[in-house]
């Protein structure tokens, strides 16, 4: 769950991490207040949760509170990639020597947060990276063992960082690691982190990303931000289809069968087990197939919801065949399965030979699973067919070129 | 009495159907919800043909009943008997 900047900078200023003297409003009127009470030029920054601010207009220099107040006006109405701002930050226009970045990323092959550093901020970090690597130092680190000073002094150094500028960078570099883990994060950044005149340093911009499983052990930092329990704070709103699978998992307590994702494909997917979607998914693409959804199911759903979630996704529109396939070995029931997906066929007087491009199921009532599968003719796979093999059939069975 | 969904059937002796206190037992051993007490007086047993195909083949009412008299039938294998 990504937080807006206002929220970032105050997460960041808890942390002990310099902030500028910022406030946050959805009034013009208390922009002006904001920035006479700044004293001097202000930037006014629309708050949402999209990329291109500054490029979209939502990002403006005032020398003077009224003019503040005028730009926060037309911001607060101007729509940036389809997201209206949350407000407005008011911001002093800070006198910034350098801009450096720091951040914290979670690092998902490693398993492990990695601390990334570089003297040459305001921009994308990946830029830096492909025009002057040897200006990013990056440093894996344990979520469990505290982050060392001596460990933060050694990515910062490593970019050629020294004297002084170094010695002030090492605490904020060490509470952001902290911050992130404290915070169950998958994204802290600063960037800009800005060099004043005076030698110090301060936060001049913040994103951040909180894992979304994580939001209950952090109830009391969102009540204080005034994040709301249905704030889903999703890239995109989701779908009439993403909604009714939600419902569809909704109806019954038994497994999963949803999490669905919209894609504009016409095979469906009804797809799971084990981190099986994602590889499956992945699968499919490689050889060539345009899926119509991705989706999760397992965990031994009610034969009701297997049968919604299937039926969700053959009536999308555009939607041929569906494929029904899990991970290597799996404890949900075949056969539960299996009479889902086929009532799902039936109910919608569909042939299941014909609809699905092939299931392949490994796990728990196999037998019995494929009994059912014989008897309406439906093509099935055993765990002797890789995930891949059977991802190649079902887009082979609908036409790898057809979308 | 026999009710049949799209895989599973079961088929119960009326004298399992008439008799309240097996009724009640059945609804309360069946984990998918397949048996209800039907309005009485006396309460007697009714098979939910919605949750017929819920059927997890767990033996639990055959257990619950003297032997043959409620049968589950897949549909799927030629009508073969749940033992």
């Amino acid at each position: 769950m990504r937080f807006f900047e206002y929220e970032a900078r105050e997460i960041v200023k808890r942390a002990g991490i310099p902030v500028t003297d910022y406030g946050f409003t959805t009034d013009p009127a208390e922009a002006r207040a904001i920035a006479e009470r700044i004293g001097g030029p202000t930037v006014i920054k629309s708050q949402v949760l999209t990329g291109g601010r500054m490029k979209a207009g939502g990002v403006k220099f005032a020398d003077t509170p009224a003019e503040a107040e005028a730009h926060a006006r037309a911001i607060l109405a101007l729509e940036i990639n389809g997201h209206m701002p949350r407000g407005v930050l008011v911001d002093p226009k800070a006198e910034v020597e350098q801009e450096y970045y720091a951040g914290v990323v979670w690092d998902g092959i490693r398993k492990q947060p990695v601390m990334i550093f570089s003297p040459v901020g305001g921009i994308d970090i990946e830029q830096v990276a492909a025009e002057q690597p040897d200006k990013v130092g990056r440093r894996h680190f344990s979520n469990i063992l505290p982050f060392s000073e001596f460990q933060a002094k050694e990515v910062i150094a490593s970019t050629g960082v020294t004297g002084s500028a170094l010695n002030k960078l090492v605490p904020i570099v060490t509470r952001l690691a902290k911050l992130f883990t404290a915070n169950d994060m998958i994204l802290a950044e600063i960037n800009p982190l800005g060099r004043l005149a005076d030698g110090s340093f301060v936060a001049l911009d913040a994103h951040m990303d909180i894992e979304n499983e994580a939001r209950g052990r952090h109830k009391p930092l969102l009540a204080d931000l005034g994040v709301g329990d249905e704030e889903t704070r999703q890239a995109r709103e989701a779908t009439p289809f993403e909604l009714a699978g939600e419902e569809v998992d909704a109806t019954d307590h038994r497994g999963v069968a949803g999490n669905v994702t919209e894609f504009d494909g016409n095979l469906g997917l009804v797809i799971g087990a084990g981190g099986g979607s994602l590889t499956l998914f992945d699968a499919v693409r490689a050889h060539g197939g345009h899926p119509a959804n991705y989706c999760e199911i397992g965990g031994n759903p009610s034969v009701a919801k297997a049968c919604g979630l299937a039926k969700l996704v053959l009536q999308k529109p555009g939607v041929d065949k569906i494929a029904v396939m899990m991970s290597i070995v799996s404890n949900t029931r075949v056969d539960i399965v299996a009479r889902g997906v086929i009532k799902a066929c039936l109910e919608l007087g569909y042939d299941p030979a014909e609809k699905i491009a092939i299931f392949r199921i490994p796990g728990a009532w196999e037998e019995e699973g494929f009994k059912i599968l014989e008897q309406y003719h439906v093509e099935y796979a055993d765990r002797s067919v890789s995930l891949n093999e059977a991802a190649r059939r079902a887009v082979e069975k609908i036409g790898a070129d057809a979308s | 009495m026999r009710k049949d969904g799209v895989f599973i059937a079961v088929d119960v002796d009326d004298a399992v159907v008439a008799d309240s206190a097996l009724a009640a037992k059945l609804v309360e051993v069946c984990p998918v919800d397949i048996y209800a007490l039907a309005q009485g007086p006396p309460a007697t047993l009714d098979i939910v043909e919605a949750n017929l195909d819920e059927c997890v083949l767990c033996r639990l009412c055959l257990d619950a009943a003297p032997p043959g008299t409620i049968k589950v039938l897949k549909l799927y294998d030629s009508e073969s008997v749940l033992v």
